[in-house]
């Protein structure tokens, strides 16, 4: 288990590549907004680091006391995935206390209008 | 004083009314503002007719958020007293007067309308008591002192409460014990009065479903996070 085959590498730098180049895509046209897509970058380039390096991959397993560097990966994706759902939460909390503050003003807003005409 | 009729409504064209008239006889000198939570009926046509000012919100955001549109809408048109009832009918109009004067004279910063009270004669169910003494001994815990009526939906802010109310600290998901809780905690002095409530003409109860549970974990994360608040909390007037 200590070097991945040739085959094994090519597999996992072409994944975590195309995941990277798509998030980076999203953002160019304008789909993602940067301040969303940190995130994910830092998710694809861990992942494409890893695939390249995967003695560090080994010493995280070690560190963290992990079996297998599988372990290690499958808790990594856990955390990401954590990570990712709580960064979301925060958003949607933000956006629907502006919601909320827009409809109160837009209601304000128009009963004084009809109130002038 | 300048005081503010504020009436949340969700589709109740055909209660509306019938308060409406019982405030004008009961407070002539108030103005009423009713805020229409996305209703589909009459209820803002209804509330104009009576001579009620009407704020529309585009989409129904809830009780406490159109209860909160109100206390925007009195800060901004120089009110400095609102007092807060249901558009269904369940509380008694003539009471508001009692309310009033509580803020008028200064003897506390929310005046809060109690149904036990004096010689109130509402009776609830089982459950809903039962309820009801959850949130009132969660309110004890949390203020150290003990109300009667936590749950009451009918009580009166004056001016330092109502620009307090409009700021984001306003939990405006579950508005009733919590706001007692949360005004407390800010220091503000509350007063309970007497008044009369009637039990709801059909229609669907704040306190049904899973909805005592939440409200649970609510008050249980309020009082873990109380002591990291409580700054904020110290500089409500500025």
């Amino acid at each position: 288990m200590a070097e991945l085959t040739l085959h094994q590498t090519v597999f996992a730098l072409t994944i975590s590549l195309v995941a990277f180049v798509f998030v980076l895509e999203l953002v160019r046209r304008r789909r993602l907004r940067e301040e969303y897509s940190w995130l994910w970058l830092l998710t694809a380039g861990a992942m494409v680091l890893l695939a390249v390096w995967y003695r560090l991959l080994i010493l995280i397993t070690r560190i963290v006391g992990a079996v297998t560097p599988l372990n290690t990966l499958l808790l990594c994706a856990v955390l990401f995935l954590f990570a990712i759902a709580v960064h979301y939460s925060m958003i949607i909390s933000r956006l629907a206390s502006q919601v909320k503050n827009l409809a109160q003003e837009l209601a304000l807003l128009s009963a004084r209008v009809e109130r002038h005409e | 004083m300048k005081p503010l009729v504020l009436l949340p409504a969700f589709n109740e064209a055909a209660r509306i009314g019938r308060v409406l008239a019982g405030i004008r006889a009961a407070a002539p000198e108030a103005a009423v503002l009713v805020v229409d939570d996305g209703s589909t009926d009459e209820t803002a046509a209804v509330a104009r007719a009576a001579g009620a000012h009407v704020v529309r919100l585009p989409f129904n955001l809830g009780a406490g958020v159109a209860a909160q549109t109100g206390y925007k809408f009195a800060i901004r048109a120089g009110y400095d007293c609102v007092v807060h009832l249901d558009s269904d009918g369940q509380h008694e109009p003539a009471d508001i007067p009692a309310l009033l004067a509580v803020i008028a004279r200064r003897e506390a910063d929310v005046a809060i309308g109690s149904r036990f009270l004096g010689a109130a004669d509402y009776r609830p169910g089982a459950l809903r008591r039962t309820g009801m003494g959850m949130f009132g001994l969660l309110t004890w815990l949390l203020t150290g002192e003990r109300y009667s009526d936590v749950t009451s939906g009918f009580r009166a802010f004056g001016g330092d409460v109502v620009r307090f109310v409009a700021t984001e600290w306003y939990p405006t998901d579950y508005a009733d014990a919590d706001v007692l809780i949360t005004l407390r905690r800010a220091g503000y002095r509350l007063k309970e009065v007497p008044v009369r409530m009637y039990a709801r003409a059909g229609g669907r109860s704040m306190h049904a479903g899973l909805r005592p549970v939440y409200y649970v974990f609510k008050m249980l994360l309020s009082v873990a996070l109380a002591p990291l608040r409580r700054e904020v909390f110290e500089r409500k007037g500025s």
